[in-house]
């Protein structure tokens, strides 16, 4: 229970990058910080104590495997998540280059102000 | 192209040291990714996993030796075929699975488990999804650092 | 086993404190890696090999872009004045978060007894219906390739919005030479 709150501690960190601060590259670090935080929860949900890897070895069968294994299901969706993860970090590292060269800062709130 | 002769060139990219080690260990990050790829169903890895690292051979050779050598050995047009590529492979096998039942059916024969040639669609699958992973990100990384400048220095 | 996950835990809270309230961006941006090298840690401890692997590769290719966006201006963060209701709003939304965590996880199932209704299935049934030994290649290339597609489409319209982003020239300056080329860019 005490991992379960701390990794939701780090996704509130993430929200604190994302709002409190003003540079443009610090609000990418909380998106980023957010993402590592619940994919480690998907896992942490789906960890059995003294548990194996879900891959069947010629020393056991499915049954055993079945009793023994940690989840599997989350961690085909973390897999995804990952990749997905890094596409938006490049979509947003885009729009940071593209943001910086039109108005010379990195501040949000100064490019609130000018307002093209 | 020889890459052997461009890093002995001093004008070119990084220092002499940087492009030989480089031009050296390249081969086996691609050598690497494809283990990885192809035993995706026997051991942990797949597609995705490999698709990145194949990717980052090509990342670090733009890195060394600079954005006009890269762009000669795969240039923007090419890397977004391989991903249109990758992709409709990835669509065609689901709809193949259609003349045995439903949409994605493992319709190949599966074979023993845990060899390398088994479990039917799988590492056909794998293979797609790596190619379309890894030339994505390498089209990615060519907007960002070398696509932007090639076209301020044809304006001038 | 529980002592190393506290630690690695510790770990990854102190790296993103720094990562967030470090003045240099540059070393802003390598504490964020050092934090994707924790998470990854993390994954091989809690028995899910796959995921350690592909977080690894994706925290080297995105430490790459982020010191890419990050070395374009000067390096140093912007936060001459402190601008206090967006602290004091940041800082209350993480105290509410974590309340309300700790309020709604009191019925969660208690760390280490996953629920595994339905990957029991998947776990008995890998080798013999899918003929894939390892069980999260089976998944989602055969349970589950639905996802695999819709990833597959979310990847290609990120890089599709990226080059649209990133180009440089306007529509009416390229059109007299777009005649030859053909493909996805056209400038």
């Amino acid at each position: 229970m005490s991992l379960y709150v701390l990794t939701m501690a780090l996704m509130g960190m993430g929200i604190y990058a994302l709002i409190a601060k003003r540079h443009i590259i610090k609000k990418i670090i909380g998106i980023v910080t957010m993402e590592y935080a619940i994919n480690l929860f998907l896992i942490l949900i789906g960890y059995r104590t003294d548990g194996i890897a879900p891959i069947q070895d010629s020393q056991i069968s499915a049954v055993e495997l079945a009793a023994r294994a940690v989840d599997p299901l989350p961690q085909a969706l973390v897999l995804t998540s990952i990749v997905i993860g890094l596409g938006t970090l490049a979509l947003m590292a885009s729009l940071a280059i593209k943001l910086y060269e039109k108005y010379k800062t990195f501040d949000m709130s100064e490019i609130n102000r000018l307002r093209g | 192209m020889n890459l052997k002769e461009l890093s002995q060139d001093e004008s070119l990219g990084m220092t002499i040291i940087v492009k030989t080690i480089a031009r050296l260990v390249m081969s086996f990050i691609i050598l690497f990714g494809c283990y990885i790829i192809l035993y995706g169903h026997i051991t942990p890895g797949g597609g995705f996993a490999g698709g990145v690292i194949i990717a980052i051979a090509y990342v670090l050779m733009m890195l060394t030796f600079g954005g006009k050598v890269a762009m000669a050995k795969l240039d923007n047009f090419w890397a977004s075929m391989w991903d249109n590529i990758g992709a409709l492979a990835f669509v065609v096998l689901g709809f193949l699975g259609l003349t045995g039942g439903h949409f994605f059916l493992n319709f190949i024969n599966h074979g023993t488990p845990g060899t390398l040639i088994s479990a039917g669609i799988i590492p056909l699958a794998n293979i797609s999804i790596a190619i379309k992973v890894g030339a994505a990100l390498y089209a990615i990384f060519i907007g960002l650092s070398v696509y932007g400048r090639l076209v301020t220095e044809e304006e001038k | 086993m529980i002592a190393i996950f506290h630690v690695l835990l510790g770990f990854m809270i102190i790296g993103s404190a720094v990562a967030i309230e470090s003045r240099n961006m540059l070393s802003a941006v390598i504490a964020v890696g050092a934090v994707g090298f924790g998470v990854s840690l993390m994954f091989l401890f809690l028995g899910a090999p796959d995921i350690a692997i592909t977080q690894v590769i994706v925290e080297v290719l995105s430490l790459i872009i982020l010191i890419r966006a990050t070395t374009y201006a000067d390096n140093r963060s912007i936060e001459k004045k402190i601008d206090s209701f967006a602290t004091i709003t940041g800082l209350f939304f993480l105290g509410f978060f974590v309340m309300a965590t700790v309020w709604a996880f009191r019925d969660i199932t208690p760390f280490g007894e996953p629920l595994m209704t339905v990957s029991k299935r998947y776990l008995a049934g890998t080798a013999a219906e899918t003929g894939a030994v390892n069980a999260v290649a089976g998944v989602i290339l055969d349970y589950r390739a639905y996802d695999t597609l819709g990833e597959a489409m979310v990847l290609f319209t990120s890089v599709l919005g990226a080059f649209v982003i990133l180009r440089r020239r306007g529509k009416k300056a390229i059109e007299e030479e777009d005649s030859e080329q053909f493909g996805i860019l056209t400038d």
